[in-house]
């Protein structure tokens, strides 16, 4: 093997960390999707429209309120979080008791339209996110240089993603909440306010996902097709890791990006396909993902 | 008994009248196009319209919704843009070649996505078809960004040229109307009733007997070589193949067309396609708005008329459409 022989140390930390970066992402997102999907038994094809719209938030309150990026990374997850309370409100809540896949189709048709509406105004470049000062700089470890940022954006996902886990699976509130995605009709009768808790839910979902969209924001540009590239790896993920578990799609999430971090260095050309081979792979030998219940 | 049995008929030779009917219609369309409308855009919307109904196969027939049904439409066009230019096939060769390329990735695809219902099977579909997407961006025999362009339109079975506009106009209309009387025939026949019974109660069918997996992949198959007719047809008619065909957007259009025009229903593709692409050629001056406009449809449809027009119209006039 020549081509390993070829590469240097750098590069390999360099994708794992740019893989570490990615999986945040992927685990991020993938979760909201997993909270949604288990109090709602929807899949939130808008979610990555959630993304992009919290990253522009967060560019709007830079530019047109003068807010830095800890306003941000507090604000414009409650704002979206809110703006998606709104819509499982008004338009997700009429769904009940249909078909899945009628959720689904909606959810699209929105990330279509929100989607559409940034492209109009800003086209399909870039708006440029300063790190914020804090975080510029890198640490020195040694064998690569760290940049501050890429540390904060992995320890603070990691941090969101635990704290989600510990919230459902550990407090009461998250009890009932999965008491409620068991069988809502009963924790109703305990009085237990289902509808609230599932707007909350879906609130709670895309303002995970505007939170990694702030995150995202001085990494990548802040553009209006970031939500739509990325959805379909986080689908593949959701797909990989199974719907069931919270944990799982969380590990699932780091995990893939990391490997996908890996193949960019040995095997560049299928770096971006890896992510749905692994997915193929896993769907023959457990159709129900790697942590998913059997469906 | 005999009441019912002699109902059964009368109802069969009444839907029978009314598909009939509204192919009459469909073809006296078809015919009267071309003398209103620009030739060039009726034969892109026939073989989408083609590709709709493909689509529909799964979704209306057998419940399974594919949100990577582009992946078959694209790679059967730049298959047969690849083989009727640089091998020098003749059309018909050129298409059966997309065909034939669909088919197998259909049989691939379905293989792995089948397992699964519901969300998960239309998220492993869209999965699929990003993998595809990202296949073709590399692939070097679909030159990447640029596309396969100025594909020879041939001469179908070496005689008869398509480069006429009247003749290939005649050449798009046979294959959309062969290809929607296989939809027609599938699902008016013993397969196309075990698909129904499948989409209405999977455990009942399977307790009956019939293996539900096989005739779930039969359906997928067929759906996608259907598809890869259309885009094959359609690489030939625009003389090109590119990136757009494959892409996530078509998936997601073929999914707004039958919706809109009516899920499970025979012409609901077919009136779906038509608005659809009539709304984004009119739209097309105005940027991303029909991007916003056709969320809005997705979301209308969705909120308002699930049956979409064809079968809101079906329902009001109580026809078998």
């Amino acid at each position: 093997m020549l081509l390993t022989l070829s590469i240097t140390p750098m590069q390999l930390y360099g994708q794992l960390l740019i893989g570490l970066i990615n999986g945040s992402f992927y685990a991020l997102l993938s979760m909201g999707l997993a909270v949604i999907f288990g109090m709602l038994n929807v899949v939130n094809f808008a979610h990555g429209a959630f993304y992009m719209v919290g990253a522009f938030v967060a560019y709007f309150l830079l530019q047109y309120g003068g807010m830095n990026y800890w306003a941000a990374l507090v604000l414009s997850p409650l704002i979206v979080g809110l703006l998606g309370a709104l819509v499982e409100r008004t338009i997700i809540r009429r769904l009940a008791g249909l078909d899945h896949l009628y959720g689904l189709l909606l959810t699209f048709g929105l990330a279509l339209v929100i989607e559409g509406l940034f492209q109009n105004e800003f086209g399909s470049s870039g708006k440029p996110y300063p790190t914020p000062p804090a975080l510029s700089g890198a640490y020195n470890l040694g064998f690569m240089f760290l940049p501050k940022y890429r540390a904060w954006v992995i320890v603070c996902s990691f941090v969101a993603c635990m704290a989600t886990w510990f919230a459902i699976e550990r407090t009461r509130l998250g009890a009932y909440l999965r008491a409620a995605t068991e069988n809502p009709s009963l924790v109703r009768a305990f009085g237990v306010n289902v509808p609230l808790m599932i707007t909350a839910t879906y609130g709670f979902g895309v303002a995970l996902a505007a939170f990694a969209g702030v995150l995202a924001a001085p990494i990548y540009q802040v553009r209006p097709g970031m939500g739509a590239d990325i959805i379909a790896v986080v689908f593949a993920v959701v797909v990989i890791g199974g719907m069931g578990s919270i944990l799982g799609s969380i590990l699932t999430g780091f995990t893939l990006g990391v490997i996908e971090g890996l193949t960019k260095v040995f095997y560049p050309e299928i770096s971006n396909t890896v992510v749905f081979v692994i997915m193929a792979i896993v769907l023959i030998i457990r159709p129900s993902g790697l942590f998913g219940r059997a469906i | 008994m005999s009441a019912l049995a002699s109902a059964a008929p009368a109802r069969a030779s009444h839907d029978a009248r009314d598909f009939a009917l509204a192919g009459v219609l469909m073809i006296a369309a078809i015919v009267a196009a071309p003398f209103f409308v620009y030739p060039f855009f009726v034969m892109q919307m026939l073989c989408v319209a083609l590709f709709a109904c493909a689509f529909n196969l799964l979704i209306g027939y057998v419940g399974l919704l594919s949100f990577g049904h582009a992946m078959f439409f694209g790679m059967a066009s730049y298959v047969s843009a690849h083989a009727a230019k640089e091998w020098g096939l003749d059309p018909e060769f050129a298409i059966l070649c997309g065909v034939g390329v669909a088919a197998a990735m259909g049989l691939v695809s379905g293989a792995l996505a089948i397992r699964s219902k519901g969300i998960y099977f239309a998220m492993i579909t869209v999965a699929l078809s990003q993998m595809v997407y990202f296949f073709c961006v590399q692939a070097p025999f679909t030159h990447g960004e640029d596309g396969i362009q100025s594909v020879p339109q041939g001469r179908v079975f070496g005689l008869v040229s398509l480069a006429d506009s009247a003749t290939l106009y005649v050449f798009v209309a046979l294959v959309f109307l062969i290809g929607f009387f296989v939809v027609y025939r599938t699902i008016n026949s013993p397969f196309g009733e075990i698909l129904k019974a499948i989409r209405e109660n999977e455990p009942r069918a399977t307790s009956l007997g019939y293996r539900v997996m096989r005739y779930k992949l039969m359906a997928f198959v067929l759906s996608a070589a259907l598809a890869g007719l259309a885009g094959a047809t359609k690489a030939l008619v625009v003389q090109n193949a590119s990136l757009s065909d494959v892409g996530f957007q078509m998936s997601g259009e073929v999914v707004l067309m039958t919706l809109l025009g009516g899920m499970g229903t025979l012409y609901g593709p077919v009136v779906g396609a038509v608005v659809v692409v009539a709304m984004q050629n009119y739209l097309a001056q105005y940027g991303q708005w029909v991007t916003v406009m056709q969320g809005a449809v997705f979301v209308a449809c969705v909120l308002l008329f699930r049956r979409g027009i064809v079968g809101e119209i079906a329902k009001w006039a109580r026809l078998a459409l």
